[in-house]
């Protein structure tokens, strides 16, 4: 089988193929949300360690809930109480965490690269939930299928993101995402969130300041949270941002009118986004939360029973079964 | 270690008779064929259940929904799985509740696929039985499992491994035995 996964660390280094061998493999998990029963002896005896050393409520809870709803048992750790304050490094709390081997590691972290750090100094599955501003790759995978669910094949659909690019690892995830099927992406947002340098993620990538003429044409809106550190600056007030960048209904109306909202979370509401957008028909945002999880419990399944030794001789290898 | 074939225990018209009268003796069997519907297991379940769907509906007129039921999640033990499991969806677009179920599967063996399609079956609500038929059983229990229907009951070795080829999935009809040979 070619998509054997050890981490999933990154969407660049993914091809489409392996991409959509995840996404199909998210589609029984949707389906598991809709039971009666939702729980699974399937990584019984299993544990998965969250190691959340950036703050984070709904990756968390949604990691830990495929976590739980797979069967699999989870070590927590959080930043707070995290031993780093007591100026432990992080290859030793990894190590630490290591030593009371848990089966596969999630980790989010606030410097760049920390989740292939990681996994080079441990022997375990590692998922990545968000580094710095590098990668949010299960982001974006719950992004792609939602997309392909509502809107169709992603290789024939026009994306425009909207908001702090630069500093947006979601945006960046989904970029390389897209942009290996083809989608045609459009960046918007005020110019110094969306440098040049920013061409170089995807052939054909546009950026415009004007989210007018960048809804035109949308199949997929996406509006990134603002972070209102960011907005003190004096070149940009919240204020100033609403009244040139916030998704409001009327501005939605220039995209398609089939057109899907989506937004990582969590939003602001009357910041990035109108309430009344929020709460649109068009709106996917809580069908985002549905999808997350479908996708990390594929995910941990795919990395944790993907590295189970098959054994010799069994009676139930793919030849013999039942 | 090479997988050859020992002898061929079915050819495509014996496949076709054993459905046949499979069918029949599950509608004797069911009093009325009332609630009743099949679930396919895993691969080569599916168009066995479709089969005797098709077959049922010939001779009693009866219409039985059909649905399909992946097991890989409901697994025993992760290493029996291939080295990179697919998980596939499971289709019962029927309650199944207070329903009379029929799994239909190839072969019965040590009966720990049908453990875990009980499972599987139990998430999804409480039928109100659920009984077993297979194209082929050839012993080797591990678990109390048993079959209701049986198309045919064959002696076999552990070394042994029996080959079922679907036309819809393998592109020819027949069931074989097989020997490991070093």
């Amino acid at each position: 089988m070619p998509h054997r996964f050890r981490h999933l660390l990154a969407i660049e280094p993914l091809t489409s193929e392996q991409i959509t061998f995840l996404l199909d493999q998210a589609k029984p998990f949707q389906e598991f949300q809709r039971y009666p029963l939702k729980k699974l002896a399937t990584l019984r005896g299993k544990t998965v360690a969250l190691a959340f050393f950036e703050n984070s409520t709904r990756t968390r809870i949604s990691f830990s809930t495929a976590a739980s709803r797979l069967g699999a048992d989870q070590m927590n750790l959080q930043a707070e109480s995290s031993s780093l304050k007591k100026g432990e490094s992080l290859s030793d709390t990894v190590r630490t965490l290591e030593a009371m081997k848990p089966d596969a590691i999630v980790i989010r972290h606030s410097a760049s690269g920390a989740a292939e750090f990681i996994s080079t100094r441990v022997d375990v599955p590692v998922i990545n939930a968000g580094d710095g501003t590098h990668e949010h790759p299960t982001q974006a995978l719950l992004d792609a299928l939602t997309i392909r669910d509502r809107v169709g094949a992603l290789d024939n659909c026009n994306i425009t993101i909207i908001g702090d690019i630069l500093h947006s690892r979601v945006a960046r995830s989904n970029i390389h995402l897209l942009s290996k099927f083809g989608a045609r992406i459009t960046l918007c947002g005020p110019a110094m969130w969306l440098p040049r340098e920013l061409d170089s993620l995807a052939p054909g990538i546009r950026r415009l300041p004007r989210l007018e003429e960048a809804l035109e044409g949308a199949d997929v809106v996406m509006a990134l949270r603002i972070q209102q550190e960011r907005l003190h600056e004096p070149s940009l007030s919240a204020d100033e941002y609403i009244l040139r960048y916030q998704l409001t209904p009327a501005r939605l109306r220039l995209a398609n009118p089939s057109a899907i909202v989506l937004h990582p979370g969590p939003m602001i509401r009357g910041l990035e986004i109108d309430p009344a957008v929020a709460d649109s028909l068009q709106s996917c945002i809580l069908e985002q939360v549905t999808n997350g999880l479908a996708i990390r419990m594929a995910i941990l399944f795919e990395l944790i029973a993907g590295s189970a030794e098959p054994q010799e001789q069994s009676k139930e290898s793919p030849h013999a079964s039942h | 270690m090479r997988i050859i074939e020992k002898r061929q225990l079915m050819s495509a018209d014996e496949i076709r008779r054993t459905l046949e009268r499979l069918a029949h003796e599950i509608v004797e069997k069911s009093g009325g064929a009332k609630d009743l519907a099949l679930i396919g297991v895993r691969r080569r379940g599916i168009p066995l259940a479709e089969r005797l769907a098709k077959s049922i509906r010939a001779s009693s007129k009866a219409e039985i929904p059909v649905g399909t039921l992946d097991i890989t999640l409901y697994r025993d033990d992760l290493s029996t799985v291939a080295p990179q499991p697919v998980v596939q969806s499971s289709e019962i677009p029927f309650p199944v509740d207070d329903r009379d179920l029929l799994l239909v599967d190839d072969v019965l063996y040590t009966g720990r696929t049908v453990r875990a399609a009980m499972n599987g079956l139990f998430d999804l609500g409480r039928p109100r039985r659920i009984r077993l038929c297979v194209l082929i059983d050839r012993g080797h229990r591990e678990l109390p499992v048993e079959a209701s229907f049986i198309g045919r009951a064959v002696e076999t070795t552990d070394a042994e491994i029996i080959e079922v080829r679907l036309n819809e999935i393998d592109h020819e009809e027949r069931v074989m035995v097989m020997d490991r040979v070093d």
